[in-house]
């Protein structure tokens, strides 16, 4: 009964996850693995990726649209869950190279044989041939799926718990964020950090001992994984941002002195949304960059997470599907226009270059919602549904003055 | 009537501006208490160090049976222990309804998990609703709270206050925006709140003060300038100096 009111209440989650798994039902018919064959494994890969980008932007709405706290860092963890799980798929995949090449030899090789010949291989391009520390578990698993969870959400809560004891509001922690993806990236482009600096991990779409299994349908598999993870992501935030819970987080954004002073403390409740969004930020980089096939210290530049924040602003605030809607739209056009999909425009004397001209015209659409539609793209809705889903008390007394 | 809330030389400036000058002030439960005085005379500033707003640059604030500092508790701390207050300048959440308003003072544990795993109960409907009904916003439950007019947001804080069930109810200029009959109807339930609580009442209407017939202590350049009974106070020389005369 509890259920049926907390998804009469957002009524969105339904409408999201039919939306989601139309699509994904859709997207595989169409697919090589299916045998159709309309959409190529490398389109599939974006769609599953896109998948992705829309559950970072949900927890971005969450921690921004939500809590009032315009993270300009979310991106790191992202990136950090990336690292995460390549980490084990590229030494798991090594390993099995290694344990091939010598099975040829006479001797059998020793298990620090074994463990410096994958090091070699892995760490060659920095010119090491040792395991930095950080790798310990990167042979297990289940152990770098929990460090995707772990790390991402440790460092949130850290940073989290300083910034918010001492705090910093405002534009303040927003270039407090930055200033932490910075750090990162800037740590993981030295070549000692241990992540094989500028070359980050590679060959993360070949997953370790399914070497027969065609991309075609590994790049299904992620597709799917994905799309559960996006629909799982949506109704853990909505869940959150109902009830009393949203009402003090929303509290929270709009004055969070009168929150104090109505007894919560504020900053443990800024440090749950930091640090839950974190962590699903990290989880959707786990899946991201498998499909991505690469990751490297560029991903966790501070621009990455402005671009996030552009991508909430423009599909609307304070509305998950709204997120979600921006990230889809928004990292579908900036591919389109970057890998070259857009038709340059020849104006005589000069030729708009879409690679070149795409930021800007992201520049000025990120204005132009800003300043005349702030309800973003996820405003569009409200012209055919009239029930605010924030506001069920009121949708429930218009039923009940309908019904009397 | 045991004491509840206690400051001793409590003295604050800002900007080298003493706004709170060695003030003295007791007060019990239960007990009600008038705070008058003119614009400035430190209020406000008053209500702001009780509840850790502003932290004083002198003097100690002792609170309960236990005799606790409050000047080392955080404002979220102070207010669980029991000291609610209604600013002066309406402060609700514009953007959420008139139930969700309640609903966020209502007297339940305040912790994040708490409040995630939190779920309507039958009592916590009912008593939300009792408090609309007391503060007569029954029909606007629905209602975005910033849709209220001014002195419904009043009656909608004074709402959140009593769902608080604080021990000491600080209220700063109840009355502003009120009809005449809202302000009977606010005097009548302060005076009931003040029979098993203790309630600071800052009001510049004397109408108002004399309607609550308790101890009022007049305010003045951030000290007391004479505290007693309404009839007593009036006829201080001073106090008709300073604020009455005017
Ligand atoms: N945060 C602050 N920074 C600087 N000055 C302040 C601050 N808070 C209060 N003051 C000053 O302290 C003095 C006392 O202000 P306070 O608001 O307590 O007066 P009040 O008695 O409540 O007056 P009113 O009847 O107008 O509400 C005023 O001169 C005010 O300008
Ligand atoms: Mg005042």
């Amino acid at each position: 009964m509890k259920n049926r009111s907390f998804l009469a209440q957002n009524p969105s989650i339904l409408w999201f996850i039919a939306a989601i798994a139309i699509f994904t039902l859709g997207a595989t018919l169409m697919s090589e693995a299916a045998g159709t064959g309309l959409i190529s494994t490398s389109f599939v890969k974006t769609l599953g990726k896109t998948l992705c980008l829309m559950l970072v932007a949900i927890a971005m709405d969450v921690v921004w649209g939500y809590c009032g706290i315009l993270s300009l860092g979310h991106m790191a963890f992202f990136g950090l869950g990336g690292y995460a799980i390549g980490m084990w798929l590229m030494y798991a995949r090594t390993e099995i190279i290694v344990a091939e090449s010598l099975a040829a030899a006479t001797i059998p090789p020793t298990p620090q044989e074994v463990s410096d010949a994958i090091a070699s291989q892995i760490f060659g391009v920095v010119g090491t041939n040792k395991f930095p520390w950080i790798w310990t578990f990167a042979d297990s698993l289940f152990l770098q799926l929990l460090m995707v969870v772990l790390v991402p959400g440790l460092l949130a809560l850290v940073f989290g718990w300083l910034a918010f004891r001492s705090r910093v509001t405002g534009v303040y922690l927003s270039i407090l964020t930055q200033a932490m993806t910075l750090a990162l990236s800037l740590y993981l482009f030295q070549n000692d950090s241990g992540l094989r600096g500028n070359n980050g991990l590679s060959g993360l779409q070949n997953l370790p001992g399914l070497d027969g299994v065609p991309q075609a349908t590994v790049s299904i598999a992620f597709l799917w994984a994905s799309a559960l993870a996006l629909a799982l992501g949506y109704v853990l935030f909505a869940w959150v941002v109902s009830g009393k819970m949203g009402s003090v987080i929303r509290g929270v954004r709009d004055n969070e002195a009168r929150v104090r002073f109505l007894g919560y403390h504020v900053e443990s409740y800024k440090l749950f949304v930091f640090t839950i969004t974190a962590v699903v930020a990290g989880i959707a980089g786990a899946l991201y960059y498998p499909q991505a096939g690469i990751i490297n210290p560029a991903e966790v530049a501070p621009i990455a997470s402005i671009y996030l924040a552009v991508w909430v602003a423009i599909g609307g605030r304070g509305r998950l599907y709204g997120a979600a809607i921006g990230a889809a739209v928004v990292s579908l056009l900036s591919s389109w226009f970057t890998s070259g999909g857009a038709p340059n425009i020849d104006l005589g004397i000069y030729v708009i270059n879409w690679t070149d001209w795409w930021l800007v015209l992201l520049g000025v659409s990120f204005v132009a919602v800003t300043l005349f539609f702030p309800k973003g793209i996820g405003g569009l809705f409200d012209l055919f549904i009239r029930n605010d889903k924030r506001a069920p008390d009121a949708v429930e007394a218009r039923r009940r003055e309908a019904a009397e | 009537m045991s004491t509840l809330l206690e400051l001793s030389g409590v003295s604050v400036s800002f900007d080298g501006f003493r706004a709170i000058n060695n003030l003295s002030f007791q007060i019990g439960e239960p007990e009600l208490r008038a705070i008058i005085g003119p614009n400035g005379a430190g209020k406000t500033t008053f209500m702001d160090i009780v509840t850790g707003k502003t932290r004083p640059d002198e003097g100690t604030v002792i609170w309960g049976e236990k005799s606790v500092s409050l000047l080392r508790m955080s404002e979220s701390h102070i207010a669980r222990a029991g000291i609610g207050r209604k600013f002066q300048k309406p402060t609700v959440f514009e953007s959420q309804t008139v139930r969700e308003n309640l609903a966020m003072a209502l007297k339940n544990p305040r912790g994040p998990f708490d409040v995630l795993l939190y779920r309507k109960s039958a009592q916590g409907a009912a008593r939300i609703e009792e408090i609309a009904a007391e503060v007569g916003l029954l029909d606007h439950l629905p209602r975005m709270a910033g849709e209220l007019s001014h002195g419904q947001k009043q009656w909608l804080e004074i709402g959140m206050l009593l769902a608080q069930e604080p021990r000491l109810l600080l209220v700063d200029e109840p009355a502003a925006g009120m009809t005449p009959a809202e302000r009977e109807h606010t005097t009548d339930l302060l005076k009931r709140l003040a029979r098993k609580h203790a309630v600071v009442v800052v009001e510049h209407d004397m109408e108002f003060v004399r309607r609550l017939d308790c101890k009022v202590t007049v305010l003045h350049e951030g000290s007391v300038l004479a505290e007693g009974s309404l009839d007593h106070v009036v006829k201080n020389k001073e106090v008709i100096d300073v604020y009455l005369g005017r």
